[in-house]
């Protein structure tokens, strides 16, 4: 030891009791802080992607479709349903609509990559704007007849091919992760849909309808211009036009961010309700472990420490089971909030998307700056008394 | 250069009979010098070590002043005590004072430290100095390690390493042997020797033979002897 900076890290080191009880006690504090800001971020992750992903504001589609839609979209269920082409012309007059783009779904049976139906979507290459944009982070070009782009989680890769009601069709990309049930789905152009579902309907799959797939859309995705009220604009569509219902898919999430927000709301208090519990249990602890220690700062007293230089010492020695205490923390609950992302998916039923590295990187930060401040403000007291113990009856007391 | 208690009491809370305080030191005038070993005999509880804590910073007395040099110790600020403390007054308390997370030289080091960095010179100095109360070859051991004598000559090193100019030995040979506690005296008086002034509070008979000046305190009352 060559600089009474190094004090304090020996203390830590030569008392593994103490120091240990004291770090179990920090590694609750950032193990529940930040897995609980892990599951809310990755909850909301989930959400804003679904949401950016469909990149309308209302979705028009044939009355009595909209559950169908929310179980595409939301529970992964492949599905399909289909309206006369002639809505969009009705739709397209209605005042307020900046962009409008037709899109077309259909539900494979058994293609070769996949045991479970998967959710076929098709869009209009020309008015597209809901697709395309986040189509292009992995392919660029635009995509040929019979040529497809996959969901993250569907089982087949760029240069491979996939079979869908007899028709093979090319994989030209894989789509990034988006957490949500669109990562199951498989993307291809409006002429391609059209031969798939022709080619359902000659098979005796497609029940729905027998018309001729030139007429057909399942729905209309719009983006309203600005200055409008997307709600004004749906309830004009729902009202004037006949046979579809307009959702506004704010609300159809919000469905879904009701229960995130109650969910943030429970795991907020269970984290909260944590570091209450474990704050007091280390105000306590660090207390005690003064009352033992009495005897070492008058020693420190009587060799010329000030009051200041004792309580400094105390509180580092804080600051270091706080920032370690914090840091493993944060790895333990990284790797147990990785570990079991399917599963609390799964449990919950929301999708979830977890930040990305950078963003991780910082709540990490930030919690080991909290623990890093915290541990020192718990021991705040203790400091306090470390610096008043009086040396001379300390001593006295043998 | 001397330190000077003038009229220093110190009376604490206690009912008595006459009063609800009583005099744990009574009004007195002490005065340690250079080069002389000042002993404090007495029973247990008489005061002897509230006045050596009095006298070396510690301890702020009821009333009167304690001068090192001309400087008025219980004038000074905390910060400024403690660093006077640390650069004059070697103390070695009652009792065990090793703190456990350091090993004997940096015990030793520790008073070196507190305003320094460790320099080859006082590490050299730590090194004499362990030699010197006969703990070479436990440098690098733990308080835990250490028996009691060897606890004890580790805090003589310890208030010897800033050369003070005082030294402040309370009961030093408290739970030693015949031999360990004649190698204490003999430190002590070798330091004293040194030019340095030695404030010893003990039990012990056989410590009058290396003082200078003897007193006894009985009941807080301060006397020569
Ligand atoms: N902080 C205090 N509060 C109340 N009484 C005290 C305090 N410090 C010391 N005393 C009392 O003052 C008296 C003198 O105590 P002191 O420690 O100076 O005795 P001592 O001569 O050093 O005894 P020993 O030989 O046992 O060490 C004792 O009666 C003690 O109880
Ligand atoms: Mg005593």
């Amino acid at each position: 030891m060559n600089s009474i900076n190094q004090l304090p890290f020996k203390n830590v080191l030569k008392h593994p009791v103490r120091t240990g009880m004291l770090l179990l006690m920090t590694v609750f504090l950032s193990f529940s802080a930040f897995a609980g800001t892990l599951i809310i971020k990755s909850l909301q992750g989930g959400i804003d992607s679904l949401n950016s992903r469909l990149g309308a504001d209302i979705i028009v589609v044939p009355r009595n479709a909209q559950q169908g839609l929310q179980s595409i979209l939301l529970q992964g269920v492949p599905g399909y349903f289909y309206m006369d082409k002639s809505v969009t012309e009705k739709v397209s007059k209605v005042d307020g609509i900046e962009k409008m783009t037709s899109q077309y779904f259909l539900a494979s049976i058994g293609a070769n990559c996949c045991s479970m139906p998967i959710q076929i979507i098709g869009f209009d290459p020309d008015t597209d704007f809901s697709v395309k944009p986040w189509l292009e982070k992995s392919f660029n070009g635009t995509l040929a007849d019979k040529q497809i782009i996959v969901g993250h989680k569907v089982n087949a890769f760029e240069g491979e091919q996939l079979r869908f009601y007899g028709v093979v069709c090319d994989v030209a990309g894989k789509l990034d992760e988006t957490g949500t049930e669109l990562d199951n789905a498989v993307y291809c152009n409006e002429s391609t849909i059209k031969t798939l579902i022709k080619a359902s309907e000659e098979m005796g799959v497609n029940v729905l309808t027998k018309a001729d797939p030139d007429t057909l859309i399942s729905s209309l995705m719009i983006k309203v211009k600005d200055g409008y009220d997307i709600q004004k604009v749906a309830d004009y569509i729902n009202v004037h036009v006949k046979r579809v219902e307009a959702v506004k898919t704010q609300s159809m999430i919000e469905g879904i961010s009701d229960s995130l927000e109650r969910l943030s709301f429970v795991v907020s208090a269970l984290v909260a309700t944590n570091w209450v519990v474990v704050l007091i249990m280390l105000l306590i602890t660090f207390s005690m472990v003064i009352n033992e220690r009495k005897r070492e700062f008058a020693i420190l007293r009587v060799i010329g420490s000030s009051k200041r230089s004792l309580a400094k010492t105390v509180l580092f020695e804080a600051v270091i089971i706080g920032v370690v205490g914090g840091g493993l923390g944060v790895l333990l609950s990284s790797g147990a909030v990785t570990m079991f992302s399917k599963a609390i998916e799964k449990k919950l039923g929301l999708p979830l998307l977890l930040p990305s590295f950078e963003e991780l990187m910082c709540y990490a930060g930030l919690t080991v700056l909290l623990c890093a401040v915290v541990a020192p403000v718990t021991a705040a007291l203790s400091a306090y008394r470390a610096s008043k113990v009086d040396a001379g009856t300390v001593l006295r007391e043998e | 250069m001397k330190v000077i208690g003038k009229d220093i009491s110190k009376s604490y809370f206690r009912e008595t009979k006459e009063a609800n305080y009583f005099h744990a030191v009574e009004k007195t005038d002490f005065e340690l010098e250079q080069g002389k070993i000042t002993e404090i005999m007495g029973r247990s509880g008489s005061g002897k070590s509230t006045l050596l804590n009095i006298m070396s910073g510690l301890l702020a007395p009821s009333e009167g002043n304690v001068f090192l040099g001309d400087t008025d110790l219980y004038s000074l600020n905390d910060k400024k005590l403690s660093k006077l403390r640390n650069e004059n007054f070697g103390i070695i308390p009652q009792g065990h004072t090793g703190i456990a997370s350091l090993n004997t030289l940096e015990n030793i080091l520790l008073p070196v430290l507190l305003y320094k960095k460790a320099s080859e010179e006082t590490t050299q100095r730590a090194n004499r100095l362990i030699e010197t109360v006969g703990l070479k070859g436990l440098e690098k051991a733990y308080p835990k390690e250490l028996s009691g004598g060897e606890l004890r000559r580790m805090a003589i090193a310890r208030a010897l390493i800033m050369q003070p100019k005082v030294i402040f030995a309370d009961e030093p040979t408290g739970d030693l042997d015949d031999e360990n506690t004649e190698t204490v005296l003999k430190l002590l008086r070798q330091t004293a020797d040194e030019g340095i002034a030695v404030m010893l509070v003990t039990h012990e008979a056989q410590a009058e033979k290396y003082a200078d000046v003897v007193y006894k305190m009985d009941g807080g009352k301060l006397r020569k002897h």
